[in-house]
């Protein structure tokens, strides 16, 4: 009987297939929110796996904030080109333009603006599902994601009536307007992620490995020296040997120093690591409900 | 200005490199408790000696304790998450955590005790392998202890874990372990558990949580821990009969590569049993019979597969079969019926009567269903049954009957979760009413196709 056993990372990959092609066969209008973190890039294999050798029955979208790593986008674009999938770009930058999003005055991050941003191109495409790369494990707010999670048609979250989501009886059912958010990767951790990409020697964009980089120091952490918010004279500035571990905007990315080039390397480095990957997010840690709150007015 | 970017994309990392791959299985399970008994201490225990809280988090506890808590650190802010509950100091919606060891993994369903009681148990429950009901060694068997051990018989949580909590409240008494195991053992007879295990704790100190406690020199057995490190779930799943409910129809559009031109596989989860090329096996609702020509994955086709894998099945014969259809092997067939008895959770604030029609979501058919009787609803304080109800209200669990617009093919709860279970979908609405267990069917399916049956 020993023989017909799932470890851990089959277990993950057979729930997350699963949850796949439920929006498949649920949905007539799906899209997968692609950005080239390491996240999205497991759930990438995970479609793969579940619709293969069919075409991706589903195209990638990405918000750009135009505040990301130079490194994402150049790494999203050519594996979208390598898996033969269609690639729906949004820019902030367009809906600050067209009125969609409005910054307030002297807002200088993009988070907030992704939002609207994501709502339009829903309302475009008319997507009435979007698979994300969100986890559990990221923050408490999510711990109490559902897999299916239900979406208002003003793409809000209410967190206290979430449909009950038993055994693996997911219930898509909308109403038009209304919307779904799906995390295929709810039940993975930061570890199981690495050992997935470990596992299906996937590429993953070269930032998140050692390497040399100019930080400044800002807010208790080190960040990436940029062009959108450059260093005052009184900064800290140093070059450093870092790694980032989780990708936000380039101007709220916190790198972590760390000599770890390789992706054996990184899982040892997680294995030990005393502080949770969004610990470097300045986005999250601005208020306990930080996320709670993004997520009601419609983030992922 | 920054030092020059590395190329953007890396090479591929060798799978040679490093040590070798963990392997380490999944272990699901929830904890059930009131409000006092120590749930939220046992869990941030767990995490805590495991080393899985983090500095952030414990940063962030203190935060919130500076602002809220009047500087007392409370580890219910590590699972609740929502800011009405940090609030209200209560739980609202079932939490999930996790946590590892070098020998398994661990999902923790955390529901809470109270509000939306059962509902939240019945969701945080169904997947799990094992439930921890938390006694406080002070109160012994209380209404609430019976109703979690009682749900968690009837959802058939394999396996059950009573962990008697505060013990250092009653003098790390061996006597009154004795009699709350004793109070236990009156009624588990009633109930359908197979493996229980009584442990001595206290989780606020840590004894037999991680580290075996020198308090109780007449426990012989494990730390809680350790239990759920070494508890078998290999079973856990059914191996006996093969379904496969038909996810989604693989047909590639216009393939460059030749071979793929006549590609029309069968995509889905296996729901149970096993499944090997050139087996027999037969479509439902069609009932047609045709033979297993190859089990297609991504990482190439396999000699074998089994219950929960996700694979796509090729078959001989040209059938029409679609999403909702199910596959399934010659031994141990599923009952086919519109006609079904079943024990339902209700979920929603308006109660359930009956004539009410739904949708009915199983496996990964959606069917239109009318509920046409209530036969009974059950006090799980007192295991007693009440019959005809005028209504199951929220958070009730009672015996319906029901009538699907076409049969459903099924197994009984208690022999596969999966194919024995489903939920019942509000029209108009779209709320996820309530969930349902069947019980054993009452006839087999009766294939058309003579030669299927010897």
């Amino acid at each position: 009987m020993s023989d017909y056993h799932l470890d851990h990372l089959q277990y993950l990959e057979t729930e997350a297939i699963h949850v796949m092609r439920e929006v498949a066969g649920e949905f007539e209008r799906p899209a997968l929110l692609f950005s080239g973190g390491k996240d999205s890039i497991c759930l990438l294999r995970l479609a793969e796996k579940a619709f293969r050798p069919s075409d991706l029955p589903l195209p990638l979208l990405n918000v750009d904030t135009g505040h990301h790593f130079p490194e994402l986008n150049t790494f999203r674009d050519a594996r979208a080109k390598e898996l033969g999938a269609k690639l729906i770009i949004r820019r902030v930058e367009d809906a600050i333009a067209s009125g969609f999003a409005t910054p307030a005055p002297g807002e200088v991050s993009r988070n907030r603006l992704q939002i609207p941003t994501l709502l339009a191109a829903i309302d475009e495409f008319r997507f009435e599902c979007c698979i994300g790369g969100a986890r559990r494990d990221e923050e408490k707010s999510r711990a109490k994601e559902r897999f299916f999670s239900f979406r208002d048609s003003f793409g809000q979250w209410d967190p206290k009536n979430q449909r009950p989501e038993i055994w693996n009886l997911y219930n898509g059912r909308l109403n038009p307007g209304e919307n779904m958010r799906v995390f295929p990767l709810s039940n993975w951790t930061e570890q199981d992620v690495w050992e997935y990409i470990r596992r299906e020697q996937l590429a993953v964009p070269s930032i998140y490995f050692s390497h040399h980089r100019t930080c400044v120091r800002r807010g208790g952490q080190w960040l990436p020296v940029n062009d959108i918010v450059p260093p005052k004279p009184n900064e800290d500035v140093r070059a450093l040997v870092v790694r980032v571990r989780t990708i936000g905007d380039i101007i709220s990315t916190g790198l972590v120093e760390s000599p770890a080039d390789s992706v054996d390397d990184i899982i040892v480095e997680i294995a030990a690591a005393r502080v949770t990957e969004r610990g470097s997010r300045a986005d999250d840690k601005s208020s306990e409900a930080a996320m709670e709150d993004r997520k009601k007015a419609g983030y992922f | 200005m920054s030092a020059p970017s590395p190329s953007p994309i890396s090479h591929l990392p060798s799978p040679a490199a490093g040590g070798a791959a963990r392997l380490t299985d999944i272990l699901r399970f929830n904890t059930c408790g009131s409000v006092d008994d120590g749930k939220s201490t046992l869990i941030g225990r767990l995490l805590y000696d495991s080393k899985s809280l983090m500095e952030d988090q414990l940063e962030a506890l203190e935060r919130s304790a500076d602002i809220t808590g009047g500087g007392q650190v409370n580890l219910a802010n590590l699972t609740d998450g929502l800011r009405a509950e940090r609030e209200q100091g209560i739980t609202i919606d079932v939490a999930y955590r996790y946590f590892a060891t070098p020998r398994r993994k661990f999902i923790i369903a955390d529901t809470p005790g109270h509000i939306q009681y059962t509902r939240n148990m019945v969701t945080g429950a169904s997947a799990a392998n094992l439930s921890i009901v938390l006694v406080d060694a002070r109160l012994g068997v209380i209404e609430q202890s019976r109703r979690h051990t009682y749900l968690a018989s009837l959802l058939r949580i394999p396996h059950l874990v009573v962990a008697v909590n505060k013990m250092d409240l009653v003098g790390w008494s061996e006597a009154r372990f004795n009699e709350i195991r004793a109070e236990f053992e009156k009624f588990l007879p009633r109930l359908d558990i197979k493996d229980v295990k009584f442990i001595p704790i206290s989780a606020l100190n840590g004894d037999n949580v991680v580290d075996a406690s020198v308090n109780t020199p007449w426990y012989p057995g494990p730390t809680l821990l350790h239990h759920l490190e070494t508890v078998h779930i290999g079973s856990d799943w059914n191996l006996n009969g093969f379904r496969l409910p038909v996810q989604w129809v693989n047909r590639p559009n216009n393939p460059t590569d030749p071979r793929l031109h006549d590609f029309r596989g069968f995509s889905g989860q296996i729901a149970g049993g096993i499944v090997r090329p050139g087996q027999k096996v037969m479509v439902l609702p069609g009932g047609q019979v045709t033979t297993v020509k190859e089990i297609w994955t991504y990482d190439g086709s396999v000699a074998e597969a089994f219950c929960p894998q996700s694979i796509t099945l090729l078959l001989a014969d040209d059938i029409d079969v679609s999403r909702g259809n199910m596959i399934i092997g010659q031994n141990h067939l599923p009952g086919s019926s519109s006609d079904l008895l079943a024990n339902v959770c209700w979920m929603h604030q308006r109660p359930l009567v009956a004539g009410k029609k739904c949708w009915l979501k199983h496996t990964t058919h959606n069917v239109q269903v009318a509920v046409t009787a209530l036969n009974h609803r059950l006090d799980i304080s007192t295991f007693e049954t009440l019959p005809a109800p005028a209504e199951l209200a929220l958070n009730d669990i009672g015996e319906i009957r029901l009538r699907t617009a076409s049969p459903i093919f099924f197994d009984g709860y208690e022999t596969n979760r999966l194919t024995g279970s489903f939920i019942l979908i509000e029209q108009g609405t779209h709320a996820t009413v309530a969930a349902g267990m069947l019980l054993p069917p009452r006839e087999v399916v009766r294939p058309d196709a003579t030669d299927f049956v010897i």
